[in-house]
């Protein structure tokens, strides 16, 4: 199996170190490996909370940033040298849903331009009317009318609906991938089952793999395969959903689990966890990131970087505790991911 | 390196579980009653009622949380209790006591007053309505020296101080965060900053706009929890305004739901989550993913109404499951189920007549 | 699942057919506007006023006597002349009829050499960064830092001869494009990391077709400002070059009158005929300059629109 998109010991820091040691350096993605296979189509989970790195790691998965150290191939080749061409070809073939659908439009335009645009430029229509076929299929296969929602401007559509055209738009150009940040953050509780399920149906009906980043973890569960959860940088833990939620290895993830806040009010949270301390600059810290909030912290984990061990076949995590299972060699986080499309049964909410 | 606030959780562990004994801490009293309230916006193509005949009370101590998507009117009552509302919105008609008073018919400058000394807001993207050019320490004294009536001492630079550096440390921040400016601090810690200044004068309601909306789940649990300790600390009742069931869930005492400008189910939290009452509602709560289990997503299929097209009957007629005859006819009122119970539809007249 | 709107965006009913829907979609609008944003109409109204004024003048009255020697000297305003005359025989009406509408031509001339470069200048150097940014900006820090009267002078001084009313333009022009540079390279900068732009450059746009297919046209109100502001001060800038003498002798402009008056010291002469009116031209163009600009600032900032 070829890799479509591979990440190499990716490291991306912003900032700068001052003339005399002042300034303060980000380390906004830490040595992350992951590949994204050609053949197979799962929905992958990045999760984290902001300032963890995984807007930062969407962006150099679309090409957006470049890394400092580690390389991004696609298709094997390094990404800083494709030919123009091969670069157009990577744009078509990889595709974002925003978070704010609003400011994904540019309020000049009607949202069809937003389906032009890229028609047009990667040449995917040969005919008007053959594009504005492709159009309102697309359309329709999200739950919307064409003729109410094309040729209206942006603030004419509600939320729910901008971001639904956003999905029709990645389900024209048909790519590899999308990279869907946060799709549902910001549109109402009763609107995000539709997009959340055109979004699984890009991925069953049509294969395409989806990367979908979120802090909101009980939608992860719901829609993904697999899951990746970031703090500060590093990946912290990683592999299949169904190993990962339900018993996590690793504090963080223990700690981000249990303050998704329930909807039982039986079931409610229990005390105040420490907060993050922002005043440490990513260079001074030698050992685990998470050591200042972890309430499982030893002596070690202050001055010992973790590396990442495995906890099983589905699961991995980079938590000093789990050290004895030893060092993984290959540092792949998607050799934990599911391979096998296994369909995910679906349980009628009434039985 | 650890900042104080670790000694700040062991001792808000004894009080956040202090917190969960509602009994000790909710009273008989009246804190705010809301009578018929309405909040119209006069336009060219007509009157949109963003806000109608709203009726409900909050008891002193209490947490209610409003819940609503997207245009059913929360934001413009939390802003209409603050008597925010900016023109061509207006209070059309109804009440809303205050400590004896109606506050919709005080005077400006009477309700200057009240604001932030007995009502605060702690608004929506609070963290965006901090002043970019001004130290945090400056933007809490400025509401309290604002207040100051004629009669009251000068407070002096070291009393103000010495109030900014307690403010802080309720919130759960280092006193040292007055000196920054807002682009240095973080999201939660700006939102724990519009805290800090909503209950800088001690009022006794706070009402809460979606105060975790663009925050991560740890965070947004810190905050409510230091919402919650901060209540418990100025014997205040707490509005919270939001569409996070889960939240709601975790947090209030008392649920009221709004759709389409007008409250459809009000009551006790465990009762509505249990025996959700109104079809949205049940919907509502049905749509609600778990961590559980994996299944469909549900949603609820249709779109609410526009404002300025509402129906003759009942809002939700259209998207309803268990709509019959009568739903289409007649606007459906407030029924009074027992207790605190309450429902806006038609399905319990004859269940609330026995 | 079909999810749809459930009615849709208000519509005047009704409007069909010719004049009526022509009313509805085009004029009820502007009037509507005119309504919430009086200073861009008054401006408007008050600029376009006194051009109406001048074109009729043109027609009706002999402008030929702007030339010296063309009438008796020194006329307080009468029937035959009803701004009176200078020292030198000039007809004042005449020379306020061609005079104002050559102000007002430099000060265009110059708005549009400088917001032409300067905005060429600032999407330049904020779309593409690296170095060409660093090379524009130092030029405009270093332009802004120069005072450009001095630089006018200097040049009108090495040309030696007068300067034409239109090379006046183009030179204030080319002294004045570093400031609208600046503030439409922040703008654009702005508007850089907007999602709608990385949206399209992911769809494959090219970096020109971003620039005039999706930051431009949301910048046309914010250009069309800074042009106004940029004629306001070209004009105030040609009126200064030729009040301290370095215009064209023979131009009737406002600016010359204002010359003219000092070199005669039509003042202590008691002429007041002579400088009023231009000042009060002036006073006019700059107010419905400035009257427009705001206007146009509050269409183009809609954070400052006081609609619904």
């Amino acid at each position: 199996m070829s890799a479509f998109l591979e990440l190499d010991h990716v490291t991306k820091t912003f900032g700068s170190e001052g003339l005399f040691g002042g300034g303060s350096v980000t380390v906004a993605v830490d040595d992350v490996s992951l590949t994204i296979d050609e053949d197979e189509s799962s929905i992958t989970t990045v999760a984290g909370e902001s300032g963890s790195g995984k807007t930062t790691l969407a962006r150099l998965l679309l090409g957006s940033h470049v890394p400092n150290a580690g390389k991004m191939l696609y298709r094997g080749k390094d990404f800083t040298r494709l030919t123009r061409r091969e670069r157009r070809n990577f744009r078509r073939e990889i595709q974002p849903i925003f978070q704010d659908p609003f400011e994904s439009y540019n309020p000049f335009y009607k949202v069809d331009h937003v389906l032009d645009e890229p028609i047009k430029n990667f040449r995917l229509a040969s005919s008007g009317s053959e594009k504005q076929q492709m159009i309102e299929d697309a359309l329709e296969m999200v739950g919307l009318v064409p003729e109410e929602t094309l040729g209206r401007f942006p603030h004419q559509l509600s939320g729910g609906q901008r971001q639904r055209v956003m999905v029709a738009r990645a389900l024209l150009l048909k790519p590899r991938v999308i990279l869907a940040d946060e799709p549902v953050s910001m549109v109402d509780a009763s609107l995000r089952a539709t997009i959340l399920d055109s979004i699984r149906r890009l991925n069953r009906d049509l294969g395409i793999s989806v990367i979908y980043i979120t802090h909101d973890l009980t939608t992860a569960y719901q829609i993904s395969d697999n899951i990746m959860v970031m703090y500060r940088g590093t990946v912290v833990e990683a592999g299949t959903v169904d190993a990962v939620i339900p018993s996590p290895q690793h504090p963080y993830t223990k700690l981000l689990i249990e303050s998704i806040p329930q909807p039982d009010p039986k079931n409610r949270w229990g005390s105040e966890p420490p907060q993050q301390n922002w005043d440490t600059s990513d260079l001074q810290i030698a050992g685990c990131r998470f050591a200042d909030r972890c309430p499982a912290v030893m002596d070690r984990c202050h001055d010992t970087k973790p590396a990442q061990y495995l906890i099983n076949d589905h699961q991995l995590t980079a938590c000093l505790l789990h050290e004895e299972n030893g060092e993984m060699s290959d540092t792949d986080i998607t050799t934990t991911f599911q391979t096998e499309k296994e369909t995910i049964k679906a349980i009628p909410a009434n039985s | 390196m650890v900042q104080p606030t670790i000694e700040e959780t062991r001792l808000s562990t004894e009080q956040a579980i202090q917190t969960y004994r509602k009994g000790a801490r909710i009273t008989d009293a009246d804190a705010l009653v809301v009578e018929d309230l309405s909040v119209y916006y006069e336009t060219d193509s007509g009157t949109v009622k963003a806000c109608d005949d709203v009726t409900f009370t909050l008891k002193q101590g209490e947490r209610f949380a409003l819940v609503g998507e997207s245009g059913s009117g929360k934001t413009t009552l939390a802003m209409a209790l603050m008597r925010l509302t900016r023109p061509p919105g207006h209070i059309a008609k109804g009440s809303v006591m205050l400590n004896g008073r109606d506050i919709t018919k005080l005077p400006d400058d009477e309700m200057r007053k009240t604001r932030l000394s007995e009502l605060a807001l702690v608004p929506q993207g609070a963290m965006n309505s901090l002043n970019p050019v001004m130290r945090i320490e400056r933007q809490i004294t400025d509401g309290i020296i604002d207040h100051l009536e004629d009669g009251d001492p000068t407070p002096t630079k070291a009393d103000l101080q010495e109030t900014v550096r307690d403010l802080l440390t309720r919130v759960g921040l280092r006193p040292s965060v007055g000196r920054l400016f807002p682009h240095e601090l973080s999201g939660g810690m700006k939102q724990r900053v519009a805290m800090a200044i909503g209950i800088s004068l001690r009022p006794k309601l706070i009402i809460a706009d979606e105060p975790t909306s663009a925050l991560d789940v740890v965070v947004q649990r810190q905050i409510m929890q230091t919402l919650g300790r901060l209540q418990e600390g100025l014997d205040a009742s707490i509005m919270l305004v939001g569409h996070d069931m889960g939240l709601v869930a975790q947090f209030a005492d008392t649920i009221g739901v709004m759709y389409a400008g007008k409250l459809v189910e009000i009551g006790p939290v465990e009762e509505v989550f249990s025996d959700p009452k109104h079809p949205y509602t049940k919907l509502l709560i049905g749509s609600l993913p778990s961590l559980q289990e994996k299944r469909e997503f549900l949603g609820i299929p249709g779109l609410p109404p526009q404002l300025i097209f509402l129906p003759e009957g009942c809002a939700f007629e259209d998207r309803c499951p268990s709509r019959f005859e009568k739903c289409q006819a007649a606007i459906p009122d407030l029924i009074n189920l027992g207790g605190r119970r309450e429902v806006a539809c038609h399905l319990y007249e004859e269940e609330a007549k026995s | 699942m079909t999810n749809s709107v459930t009615s849709p965006t208000p519509t005047n009913k009704g409007a069909s057919g010719g004049w009526n829907q022509f009313n509805q979609e085009r004029v009820v609008p502007i009037k509507k506007y005119a309504g919430r944003n009086p200073s861009l109409i008054v401006g408007v109204v008050l600029l376009f006023g006194m051009l109406l004024l001048v074109g009729i003048g043109h027609l009706i009255w002999d402008t030929e006597m702007f030339r010296p020697l063309s009438t008796p000297t020194r006329l307080p305003p009468t029937g035959e002349h009803p701004f009176g005359t200078d020292t030198q025989g000039r007809d004042l009406l005449a020379i306020a009829i061609l005079g104002t509408p050559l102000t007002l031509r430099i000060g265009l001339i110059a708005g549009i050499v400088a917001i032409g470069l300067g905005t060429v200048a600032a999407f330049l150097s904020a779309y593409y960064r690296g170095v060409i940014d660093g090379a524009i900006r130092s030029v405009v820090d270093v332009g802004l830092a120069m005072p450009a009267l001095l630089i006018l002078i200097l040049v009108r001084i090495n040309v030696g001869r007068e300067l034409s009313t239109d090379e006046m333009g183009i030179a204030i022009g080319l002294t004045s494009w570093v400031f609208p540079a600046r503030t439409i390279r922040s703008q654009v900068l702005v508007m850089r990391e907007q999602a709608y732009v990385e949206l399209s450059r992911l769809s494959g746009t090219s970096g020109m077709g971003i620039i005039f297919k999706e930051m431009m046209p949301n910048l046309i109100p914010y250009i069309t400002a800074s042009l106004v502001a940029s004629v306001a001060g070209a004009i105030l800038a040609s009126i200064g070059l030729e009040a301290i003498g370095l215009g064209n002798l023979s131009d009737p402009t406002l600016g010359m009158t204002i010359y003219w008056n000092i070199q005669f010291s039509s003042i202590t002469l008691g002429m007041w005929w002579w400088w009023v009116p231009p000042l009060v031209a002036i006073v006019i163009v700059f107010v419905s300059l400035f009257l427009i600009s705001s206007g146009l600032d509050e269409w183009s900032n809609p954070r400052l629109r006081k609609r619904v």
